[in-house]
C-alpha cells in the first residue's frame, strides 16, 4: 500500500516535471481552450440578452475539447522514444502508473479550468452569485471525471491506429454524465440555486469519479500489456 | 444429436416462431391501448427490444470479463458478437422510440432519459467497435475490447440517472406491472423471441470470427519446444 | 534468489503475432557471470526473444524465470532482476540525463540515487552533459545514457539489443568493457547483435535464430560460421 502510494507519487512527480519542462505545449492547450471560448462567444451572438445562462456549458465544452489534446499529449511523450515500455520494465505497479498519470492529467485540467474560468465569466458577462469553494469543488470533481477514464483511453489510442479520431470517439459518449452534471453544477454556482439542486449534481460527479477511479486502475495493467 | 442445420439455426427457428405468435397476439388479439389506441401496439416490439438491448450488452459485459480472465479467442468472438447485436438492438430501439414519440409527444426526439440513454449506449459501443478495428495484434485487441466494454457497460446506469435528473418526460408504462394482463403475454412472448434471435446472431457471429481465424491460419498449435538449449550446458 | 538457480531460464518460449509465430520453442539457461550471443538475420526473432525475457512482452507459451522468479506469476518480482537496453532509448526527451536516471531510481525504490547516477554518467562519458535535456543528445549519446540507466538498476540479468548501434569507436570500447564488467560483477548477459565477430570474441555461448526457431547453439566463437550456414539455407 505504501509502495503503491510512493510509486504513484513518483510517477506523478515525473509527469509534473515533464509538464513544466514542456510548458510551451501546455500553453498551446490553454490557447486552444481560449480560442474555443472565443468561438462559442461569437457563435452565441453579440446581442444575446442573457449570455451568462450558458457560461457553464461553454466552460465545460472548452475543457472537454482541450482535455483530448492534454490527454493525447501525456501519452505522446510516453511513446515518443519508448518511455512507456521502459516504465513497464521497472518493477512498478500498473495501478501506480494509472494513479500517477491520471492525477497528473486531472491537475493539468484543473489548472486549465481555473485559468479559463475568469475569462469565461468576463466573456459571457456572468458573475458568481453562489459560493466560490463549491465552484472550485465542481471544477475538481469534473476534471477528475474527465481525466480518469480519459487516461485509460489515451493509453490505448496512443498505441492504436487513427489515434486522433479514436480518443474523442471513445471518451465523449462516456463522459456525458460528467458533462451534464458539471455544467448543471457550474450554472447553479454562477446563478442561483433556488431548488437546492447542487448537492445532487455534485454527488453524481462524485459517484462517477469513485466508480472510474476504482475501476480504471484495476484494468490499466491489461491496457499496457503486450 | 440433431442434424447440423437444426442445431445451428434452432434458435432462429424458435425466435421467429415466437415472434410470429407474439406479434399476432399483440396486433390482433390484444385490445387497443387505452390512451394511445392502435399506435400503442408498437410497445409489443419496443419494450422487448429495450429489455433485450440491455440484456445483450450485459452478456457482452460478462463475455468481456471471461475474455480478460481466460484470454481464450472463443470468449473474444462471443464478446464481439454481443457488442454488434447490442448495437443493432440499440439502433432498433432508437428508431422505434422516434416512431412512437411522433404521435405520442408530437416530436421525433425528446430528451427522455430512456431514449437518450439508448442513444448514448449506441454511440458508446460504436466507439468500442471502432477501437477494436484500430488494433492489429489479436491478443491486445481482445484485451482492449473487453476493457472498453466493461467501462462502457458500467456507465449505462450513470448515464440513465444523469439524464433522468436532467429532464424527465417519459411515462411510466413499460413494465409488466403497469400493463393490463391481456397485454403481458404478447410482451413476454416477443421478449423471448428477440432473446432467441439475439442468441442466434451472437453465436453465428462468433462462429464467423472463428472461421476467419482458421482461414488466416491463426489456429496453429503452439510450437513444440526446441531440442536445443542455448546458454550454459 | 536461490544459490543454484540460473539467473535466467526460459523453457519452450513462444510468441505469436496474429497468424505468425515470431518466436517458437526457445530454451535458454544462463548462470550469473555468463554471457550469450544471439545472432540471426532481420526478423529472426532476436528482439522478440529479448522483450519476452524482459517481461515487456507476454509469452504465448513457455515460461521465463528471472533470478528464480516466474515472470508470469510474479511479474514485478521478476522485473527486479532484469534490465534491458533496447532499440529505443526509453528516455524522456524533456528531462535531462540526470533526471532520467533519478526518475528511474525513485521508481525502483532506490531513493533519489543522484550520487550513483552522476557516477554512472561519468562512467559512460556523459558527465559534462548530465544536466542537458536528452532532446539535444545524439543517438549515440542517448544510448550511453540508457546504458547508465541499465547499470543504475543493478540487475542480475542484462539484455542488450544491438548495443553497438549508433555508437562511435570509443562507444564500441565502452560496450566491450561493459561485457567484461558484467562477467566480474556476476551478471548474466544476453546480447543480440549483427556485429557477430566482435561480440563472439567476448562472450561465452551463442544462439542462432532462424524464423523464430533456434537453428544452432554452441560456443560463441562458432556463431559466425553457423550464421553463414543458416543464411545459406
Amino acid at each position: 500500500m505504501t509502495r503503491l502510494f510512493s510509486q504513484s507519487v513518483n510517477v506523478l512527480r515525473k509527469d509534473l516535471l515533464m509538464d513544466w519542462r514542456s510548458r510551451g505545449r501546455a500553453l498551446s492547450v490553454l490557447a486552444f481552450a481560449v480560442t474555443t471560448l472565443l468561438l462559442f462567444s461569437f457563435a452565441s451572438g453579440a446581442d444575446d440578452p442573457n449570455p451568462g445562462a450558458m457560461v457553464g456549458a461553454w466552460l465545460w465544452l472548452a475543457l472537454l475539447f482541450a482535455s483530448t489534446l492534454a490527454l493525447g499529449e501525456s501519452f505522446r511523450v510516453e511513446t515518443e522514444d519508448g518511455g512507456l515500455e521502459q516504465l513497464r520494465l521497472l518493477p512498478v505497479d500498473p495501478r501506480a502508473l494509472f494513479f500517477g498519470k491520471a492525477l497528473g492529467n486531472a491537475l493539468l485540467l484543473l489548472v486549465l479550468g481555473a485559468l479559463i474560468l475568469p475569462l469565461c465569466l468576463a466573456l459571457f458577462r456572468a458573475e458568481v452569485a453562489g459560493s466560490w469553494p463549491t465552484l472550485a469543488l465542481t471544477l475538481a470533481l469534473g476534471t477528475a471525471g474527465l481525466a480518469g477514464p480519459g487516461t485509460v483511453y489515451a493509453a490505448m489510442t496512443a498505441q492504436a491506429r487513427g489515434k486522433d479520431v479514436m480518443l474523442p470517439l471513445l471518451l465523449f459518449p462516456l463522459v456525458i454524465p460528467v458533462l451534464v452534471a458539471a455544467v448543471k453544477a457550474t450554472t447553479l454556482c454562477v446563478g442561483r440555486d433556488p431548488m437546492d439542486q447542487l448537492p445532487s449534481w455534485l454527488s453524481l460527479l462524485a459517484i462517477f469519479d469513485l466508480v472510474y477511479w476504482s475501476l480504471c486502475p484495476l484494468l490499466f495493467g491489461r491496457v499496457l500489456e503486450e | 444429436m440433431l442434424p447440423r442445420p437444426i442445431r445451428e439455426h434452432g434458435f432462429a427457428a424458435i425466435g421467429l416462431t415466437l415472434l410470429a405468435i407474439g406479434s399476432y397476439m399483440g396486433l390482433v388479439v390484444a385490445p387497443p391501448e387505452k390512451y394511445m389506441g392502435d399506435v400503442g401496439r408498437i410497445l409489443y416490439i419496443h419494450v422487448p427490444t429495450a429489455w433485450n438491448a440491455l440484456l445483450v450488452l450485459t452478456f457482452a459485459f460478462f463475455f468481456a470479463i471471461a475474455s480478460l480472465v481466460s484470454r481464450k479467442p472463443r470468449h473474444d468472438d462471443l464478446l464481439h458478437g454481443a457488442i454488434e447485436v447490442g448495437i443493432l438492438l440499440s439502433a432498433m430501439l432508437l428508431i422505434q422510440g422516434s416512431i412512437w414519440a411522433r404521435p405520442t409527444w408530437g416530436v421525433f426526439w425528446t430528451w427522455d432519459p430512456r431514449l437518450t440513454t439508448s442513444a448514448i449506449m449506441l454511440v458508446t459501443f460504436i466507439g468500442v467497435l471502432g477501437l477494436r478495428s484500430s488494433v492489429d495484434d489479436p491478443a491486445r485487441r481482445a484485451s482492449w475490447t473487453a476493457i472498453a466494454t466493461i467501462i462502457s457497460w458500467t456507465n449505462i446506469p450513470i448515464v440513465y440517472f444523469s439524464i433522468k435528473w436532467w429532464r424527465t418526460l417519459h411515462q411510466d408504462f413499460s413494465t409488466p406491472q403497469t400493463v393490463a394482463s391481456t397485454m403481458v403475454t404478447p410482451l413476454r412472448i416477443n421478449a423471448f423471441a428477440l432473446l432467441f434471435l439475439s442468441l442466434w446472431l451472437i453465436l453465428r457471429r462468433a462462429q464467423l470470427s472463428a472461421r476467419q481465424r482458421t482461414r488466416a491460419g491463426m489456429n496453429t498449435a503452439v510450437p513444440a519446444a526446441s531440442t536445443l538449449t542455448a546458454g550454459d550446458p | 534468489m536461490s544459490a543454484n538457480a540460473p539467473a535466467v531460464e526460459a523453457v519452450g518460449l513462444s510468441r505469436g503475432f496474429g497468424s505468425r509465430w515470431a518466436l517458437a520453442g526457445v530454451n535458454l539457461r544462463l548462470a550469473g557471470g555468463r554471457s550469450l550471443l544471439i545472432a540471426g538475420h532481420n526478423g529472426a526473432g532476436k528482439t522478440t526473444l529479448l522483450r519476452l525475457l524482459a517481461t515487456t512482452l507476454r509469452p504465448s507459451a513457455g515460461t521465463v524465470h528471472l533470478g528464480g522468479v516466474d515472470s508470469a506469476r510474479d511479474p514485478l518480482g521478476a522485473r527486479r532482476h532484469v534490465a534491458m537496453l533496447g532499440h529505443r532509448s526509453g528516455l524522456y526527451p524533456e528531462l535531462s540525463a540526470l533526471e532520467n536516471l533519478t526518475v528511474a531510481a525513485r521508481l525502483m525504490g532506490l531513493g533519489d540515487g543522484r550520487t550513483r547516477a552522476l557516477e554512472l554518467l561519468e562512467k559512460v562519458g556523459l558527465a559534462a552533459r548530465a544536466n542537458d535535456p536528452v532532446r539535444e543528445f545524439s543517438a549515440g549519446m542517448k544510448k550511453r545514457c540508457a546504458l547508465a540507466r541499465v547499470l543504475l538498476q543493478d540487475p542480475a540479468v542484462v539484455l542488450l539489443d544491438e548495443p553497438y548501434g549508433q555508437l562511435d569507436p570509443s562507444g564500441f570500447d565502452l560496450i566491450d568493457r561493459f561485457f567484461a564488467d558484467c562477467r566480474t560483477q556476476g551478471r548474466a548477459l544476453i546480447v543480440a547483435t549483427h556485429l557477430v565477430e566482435r561480440a563472439a570474441a567476448l562472450l561465452d555461448s551463442g544462439l542462432v535464430l532462424s524464423s523464430g526457431t533456434p537453428a544452432w547453439v554452441g560456443p560463441a566463437t562458432g556463431v559466425p560460421a553457423a550464421l553463414t550456414a543458416a543464411l545459406a539455407k
